[in-house]
């Protein structure tokens, strides 16, 4: 009974929640994309570039929340590099895609060590604090795990609700996956797919960077080479665990973080009875085993992958 | 005079070196109905885009209301009043009937929807004009002539004064289209007015108030239908005499029986049932129809007779030996041709020249190949006398197949279907796009094959092939053929009835025996 103990613990619930903080973000960012019929395997590049931004801005003596902004922009500009190739010149979004992952993921290690050519441990920045919310962060058990985070995994959260209520809520969202599931029936009423297509990337990817600079700013306080290690990739499962709607990315966001920070615990504690990188591998399989079994009914956006071309049938 | 509703002048647009149309004047009238003729590739689909906003004219004017209509918006032409039902539906299957309808009715920037006043109003117009739906049904589980009527609806909603409908009918059971008529007629009766594009002169004779005629871009012909007569319209239409492809009484020979479908049955991997209980016989010097509306399982009928997939139950006998493991090599083998619908997909590669393609089923025999390298002379001299036999106009044998048009497409498939003598022809579609010469020489080609000996499938929407070329017809509905009935002896609105899933009267039993 001892390996599960730590279930009771707030440390425990705590990192859950914390871990599932870019996720989240990412997650929504690619749900967005994809709604409107564009794949972006930019993800994992376009949080590295948001890992970055984020922590230079800070480092060069910006505030925290400007930071925020600048990472966002960031990642918005790796956006609208992928709609271009992809919405207005009709390219794959498969090998753009990783086009971008790539260039991101270098130019931010490039433009860290063009920054520190010489520092051999990064230097630190002083992150976002925890922002306990008064009163409810004192309720026993759950105050602690829900209300006394930081200020962007609050924000993660209404991104779920903001994401929720634009996509099913609004005209504007009507149109987004109406985009993603028969883009000439946009056209046919007037409206622009390329310019719906084109928001939707920008904005998602705007998100993704966010979730990246999380990882600089508040989960971490230093910038790393390679810290997003694959959580771009999660994410991109995440959402077809999803069956592509905001309430289940979260609580698939969740598992996973759980399942995270649950091999975490039973490494520590198992000692080294087991290979630790089976612990590692946990989570992965989670998710390929949550995969095969969710996507078999997922209804994906009947447009996803297939270019918009104007005047064509 | 009132002001014509709507009114086009002097319009030409131009593809490159292709006139698609040229100085084409055409008003609309309050309260009309106006049939709008002509051949595939009369320009009757581009002349419409144009006045919806897809493309823009090279010249002339569009007015709607006496108003002019600023080139290439279909914003602006819905914010004029014209609304346009395409011939491929704009809708998306996953969603419902009331977003469908809603999209694009509300600013991009309002901060909610009114689903609320959205649905009531949807209500109302469904009831005034007797086109019931349920709103919060998804598209995909509604059938073909429900989902026209959520895009009239989607017309309807945005205060349409001028309807446009682009073969309107092209998908519907007689029916079906009966029923469209009927809701078009009210919709008239309300004040609106409407254009519909159609090459079925039954439609024109029945439905319209007046109609016109586009030929090679131009209008050649207009009148009130009261006026003038189907023949006179078939004649504006062709230009000249309509070429008859009439079978001549053939002396039956002592027919052989060379295929015969025996309880077919097909199912996908879930287990469903795509074709059900299927018994068909063709005989040497015949041609049997296939009709349906499409989606009762043609395609799989299709690819069940070119091998590509297995039957699951039952027996498929090819003159007198039933097949051990059909495959496309087995079929092949056996004397059989194809001529798929999908002419580029499964019928010829786009991008490899007509030399190449006319070689793709026979490049391994002796006189292409040799030790396993291909003999590029015999093959470029078995081109060069096909092309010229079988007319297919194109620039030489080095021409990419996708510079053809579609007529010369299927000249090229019939070139290299026919050219090896096939006993049993398998034909999809064949004049799906073509215009009425090319429609004729096809008919022809199938005709003579009868002639010498060849057992011919036809499967088509088109009634009126059917009717001219087929000696027995079998109606397809939802996996299942009907018995088979001699052409000459069969009704129109029988067949109509069988399409739309009625047994006919006599109540002849599904898959029964010739």
């Amino acid at each position: 009974m001892d390996i599960a103990n730590f279930l009771l613990e707030t440390g425990f619930w705590m990192a859950t929640i914390r871990m599932a903080t870019p996720l989240l973000f990412g997650t929504l960012g690619e749900l967005i994309c994809e709604r409107a019929g564009v794949l972006n395997l930019g993800i994992e590049g376009i949080m590295a570039a948001g890992c970055m931004a984020g922590w230079t801005w800070v480092y060069l003596g910006g505030d925290l929340w400007t930071g925020i902004l600048f990472a966002a922009f960031v990642g918005g500009l790796f956006g609208l590099l992928h709609a271009l190739f992809t919405v207005h010149l009709g390219l794959s979004q498969h090998v753009t895609g990783l086009g971008i992952t790539m260039l991101a993921s270098a130019l931010s290690s490039f433009v860290f060590r063009m920054l520190l050519p010489t520092a051999t441990t990064p230097p630190k920045i002083v992150p976002f604090k925890p922002f306990p919310i008064p009163l409810l962060s004192d309720i026993p058990f759950v105050g602690d795990i829900l209300f006394n985070q930081s200020a962007l995994t609050y924000l993660a959260f209404l991104a779920v609700i903001a994401t929720g209520y634009a996509l099913f809520r609004t005209p504007a969202g009507l149109a987004l996956r109406m985009a993603g599931e028969n883009p000439m029936a946009v056209e046919a009423q007037g409206l622009s797919v390329f310019s719906i297509r084109t928001s939707a990337v920008v904005i998602g990817s705007a998100l993704m960077a966010v979730g990246g600079a999380f990882l600089t700013m508040s989960a971490f306080d230093a910038f790393y080479i390679g810290m997003v290690n694959g959580r771009g990739w999660i994410c991109i499962a995440l959402v077809v665990f999803s069956s592509w709607k905001p309430g289940k990315a979260l609580l698939g966001c969740l598992f996973f973080a759980a399942f995270d920070a649950v091999q975490m615990r039973v490494q520590q504690q198992s000692g080294m009875a087991i290979p630790y990188q089976f612990y590692l591998m946990m989570p992965y399989v989670f998710s390929i085993m949550a995969l095969i079994i969710m996507s078999r009914r997922a209804a994906y956006p009947k447009a996803l992958l297939i270019p918009f071309r104007k005047g064509e049938r | 005079m009132p002001i014509p509703v709507l009114k086009l002048t002097n319009i030409t647009k131009t593809f490159g070196s292709v006139i698609a149309n040229q100085d084409v004047n055409l008003t609309l009238e309050q309260g009309e109905m106006l049939a709008l003729l002509g051949e595939n590739g009369a320009g009757k689909t581009t002349l419409m885009s144009i006045l919806f906003g897809h493309y823009t004219a090279d010249s002339g004017a569009v007015e709607v209301f006496g108003k002019q209509l600023p080139e290439g918006s279909p914003r602006a032409a819905i914010d004029a009043g014209v609304g346009m039902v395409h011939q491929h539906f704009t809708l998306a299957e996953n969603m419902t009937v009331l977003e469908n309808v809603m999209l694009g009715t509300e600013s991009l920037l309002s901060p909610r929807h009114d689903k609320k006043t959205a649905r009531g109003r949807l209500e109302e117009l469904m009831e005034r004009f007797c086109l019931e739906l349920n709103p919060s049904a998804r598209v995909k589980d509604l059938s073909v002539g429900e989902q026209q009527r959520v895009e009239i609806l989607k017309v309807l909603y945005r205060n349409a004064r001028i309807l446009i409908l682009d073969e309107p009918t092209s998908v519907l059971t007689p029916q079906e289209a009966d029923h469209l008529f009927t809701t078009l007629r009210q919709l008239v009766k309300e004040g609106l007015s409407v254009i519909f594009i159609t090459h079925k002169m039954r439609e024109v004779m029945t439905a319209s108030d007046r109609c016109a005629v586009l030929r090679q871009g131009r209008v050649v012909f207009e009148a009130a239908t009261g006026d003038t007569s189907a023949e006179e319209l078939a004649r504006a239409m062709v230009g000249s005499e309509i070429p008859k492809t009439r079978r001549a009484d053939r002396q039956r020979q002592a027919d052989r029986e060379m295929l015969c479908l025996d309880a077919v049955q097909v199912a996908d991997a879930t287990g469903k049932r795509l074709l059900n209980n299927l018994t068909l016989r063709l005989n040497s010097h015949e041609i049997l129809g296939i009709a349906g509306v499409s989606g009762n399982g043609q395609a799989q009928l299709a690819d069940l007779l070119s091998g590509l997939i297995q039957p699951t139950a039952g027996r498929i006998i090819i003159q007198g030996k039933p097949l051990a493991k059909p495959s496309p090599a087995a079929m092949l083998k056996h004397g059989l041709g194809r001529v798929p619908d999908d002419r580029t997909g499964t019928g010829l590669v786009a991008d490899m020249t007509v030399m190449e393609n006319l070689a793709t089923e026979s490049y391994r025999q002796p006189g292409f190949a040799r030790r396993g390298v291909l003999n590029f002379k015999a093959m470029a001299s078995h081109a060069r006398q096909l092309i010229k036999s079988f007319d297919v106009r194109c620039p030489g044998i080095d021409t990419p197949v996708r510079k053809l048009s579609g007529g010369n497409m299927q000249k090229l498939i019939l070139a290299r279907v026919l050219a090896d003598k096939p006993s049993i022809i398998i034909v999809n579609q064949p004049t799906w796009g073509l215009d009425v010469g090319a429609t004729a020489y096809v008919h022809q080609q199938l005709l003579d094959a009868a002639e010498r000996g060849a057992g011919v499938i036809l499967i088509s929407e088109d009634l009126d092939e059917i009717f001219r070329v087929a000696d027995r017809i079998q109606v397809m509905y939802q996996g299942a053929l009907s018995a088979p009935m001699p052409t000459r002896e069969v009704e129109r609105a029988e067949l109509g009835l069988l399409m739309s899933g009625n047994r006919s009267p006599q109540g002849c039993a599904l898959g029964g025996a010739a």
